[in-house]
């Protein structure tokens, strides 16, 4: 995703107020993007605190800044700076983590993004974006280059299957229309698992979000999970502050609590090993396998 | 003397009466809403007082750093005319636009509501930035305590706003002092003009009590970011209060308010009477 999103802030670098802020990340992605913006294109060093504050500053000045690192150096270490200076002012500056859930695998856990939402949407006015395929990427972006909110966009890997043609980004997406078990997914991993379930008998009713908080539900998907009876909640995200709880949430105030509720999110580092994403997925039962595993028993049962 | 407003004028320079008005005034807020803070008031209500008299422009802009300092800076708005006595009435009540550090919104002189140290000179840099990506003229003054130093965001800023060769006074209010003790007993950070001198040359140290020396330090007309160390007091000017930290919470009873005021107007006429002879 980090050369649709180079490619796609390419084309609003005419922009005189879009400024764009790296904390010194980049290397063999962002090379273009920083020669087209010229003096817009500020390496802030490895310093997200102050960059953060920096942006704050200069949307208060009326421009559009885009704050980018690897996800946990923005969200964590500068929560306070975007908890006061971005958020409580209504600042509309993007803040873009790169690696989202365990996108940075065998690096370990400081650069894992697994609980990145959770603690963003805790705060005043901030909207969270997911793209799960490229085309996402440029489609969020265009939406973010006008917004006038605090916004974060998680960055990962696409994998999305030869065979899909995304429909264009929205907060709520049916990917798969089925008579089974309802499925809401949230980034990227769609995509694998959304691929090894068109392959079973399921006949998944599978559901990708893609923005944050879920202010509406979908009447489509409330006719879902009506018929089904059982949703199964699938993030690479803790469950606290995670789609999870809010869509339990959600229907719970709506009196529409489905009978069965899976969540499958990530559950940190169970074995205290590190390996790939990949790695981490089994671990956390967020594979495709262990999946269709457990719909399997749903379905059986 | 009356410190009721109204106030004094927008372009007024900083005279002696009118900054013991102002000292008086901060007083009786303090003491009216029984709130702490008026030691660090006192050690940089002369520094902001001579920014917004003596030196500010049209095209510049204020970060209050050392956000509990707020009842200095609404002092401060209040004297040229920004906020009203009423308003001042209001303070640390409900309803209040004028919380204990200053406010997100309702007051357009101030950019950023701060509170937790160390954001502000990151957030003068922000806005410097913006002035000079959008080509336009002015400069942004940023106070700070000196405890705040301890934050490594503030030295995140000022390697920023050196590098990029920001528009930004940063303005140290060196009382000694901080939440728990002394500075120099909990992380002692002298010598402190040094270490801004080793990353800006342009770094003055002055009287922080001293308005024309202030005045004199603040006003630049070059380009690039400056730091003025002020050497002050907490609880400048009120005996009781000089160089003892406890005052960093203490609100004034009755009689301290009576001492403060009187010591205070005294002090005024002192500085007054000695001015008017040199």
């Amino acid at each position: 995703m980090r050369r649709a999103f180079c490619s796609a802030l390419e084309e609003l670098a005419a922009n005189p107020a879009f400024v764009f802020l790296t904390g010194d990340l980049g290397f063999q992605a962002l090379e273009p993007l920083r020669e087209k913006m010229g003096e817009r294109f500020i390496n802030a060093g490895i310093a997200e605190q102050n960059m953060v504050s920096v942006a704050a500053g200069l949307a208060k000045e009326g421009l559009r800044p885009w704050v980018y690192s690897i996800a946990p150096f923005l969200y964590a270490r500068a929560l306070e700076q975007i908890r006061n200076d971005v958020c409580l002012h209504n600042m509309p500056v993007v803040l873009v983590g790169n690696g989202g859930g365990y996108g940075y695998g065998v690096m370990g856990g400081s650069h894992h993004a697994i609980e990145d939402y959770g603690a963003l949407l805790s705060l005043q006015g901030m909207r969270v974006f997911l793209p799960a395929f490229d085309s996402d990427v440029k489609e969020s972006i265009q939406y973010l280059s006008k917004a006038g909110h605090p916004a974060y966009l998680r960055l990962g890997l696409s994998e999305q299957p030869a065979w899909l043609s995304p429909p264009s980004f929205a907060p709520w997406r049916r990917l798969l229309k089925g008579t089974g078990p309802t499925i809401a997914v949230a980034g990227p991993l769609a995509g694998g698992i959304l691929d090894v379930l068109r392959q079973t008998d399921l006949s998944a009713d599978v559901w990708l979000v893609s923005e944050l908080p879920v202010v509406d539900l979908p009447s489509e998907f409330m006719t879902s999970l009506q018929r089904s009876n059982y949703l199964m909640v699938i993030e690479e995200h803790v469950c606290a502050g995670g789609l999870g709880q809010m869509l339990a949430h959600q229907l719970l105030l709506a009196g529409a609590a489905p009978g069965r509720f899976v969540h499958r999110a990530a559950l940190g580092y169970v074995s205290g090993r590190y390996g790939s994403q990949r790695f981490h997925r089994e671990e956390c039962g967020l594979d495709a396998a262990s999946i269709v595993a457990e719909l399997n028993v749903a379905v059986l049962a | 003397m009356n410190v009721s407003g109204p106030a004094f004028g927008a372009t007024m320079l900083l005279t002696p009466e009118l900054l013991l008005k102002a000292k008086l005034r901060l007083l009786k807020m303090h003491y009216e809403s029984r709130v702490g803070h008026i030691g660090g008031n006192l050690s940089c209500l002369d520094v902001m007082m001579a920014v917004y008299h003596n030196v500010l422009q049209p095209e510049d802009k204020f970060v209050l750093s050392k956000g509990h300092s707020a009842g200095a800076l609404y002092i401060t708005l209040w004297s040229k005319g920004l906020l009203s006595d009423d308003d001042l009435k209001t303070f640390h009540k409900d309803g209040t636009r004028l919380s204990g550090h200053p406010p997100v919104r309702g007051i357009p002189e101030i950019p950023f509501a701060t509170g937790s140290l160390g954001h502000g000179v990151s957030l003068a840099a922000g806005l410097a930035l913006a002035k000079k990506l959008k080509g336009e003229e002015g400069r942004l003054y940023c106070l700070t305590s000196d405890g705040e130093w301890n934050e490594g965001s503030n030295w995140e800023a000022l390697i920023f706003s050196c590098h990029h060769r920001l528009n930004v006074t940063i303005i140290i209010d060196l009382n000694g002092l901080q939440g728990f003790g002394k500075t120099g007993d909990i992380a002692d950070l002298e010598p402190l003009a040094d270490k801004f001198r080793a990353f800006c040359p342009d770094t003055v140290e002055v009287d922080g009590h001293d308005v024309e020396a202030i005045t004199e330090a603040l006003r630049h007309d070059g380009e690039g970011p400056t730091i003025v160390v002020a050497k002050t007091e907490k609880g400048h000017g009120v005996s009781f209060m000089e160089g003892l930290f406890e005052w960093h919470y203490l609100p004034l009873s009755h009689e301290t308010y009576q001492e403060a005021v009187e010591q205070i107007t005294n002090l005024c006429e002192e500085h007054s009477a000695a001015h008017s002879k040199s």
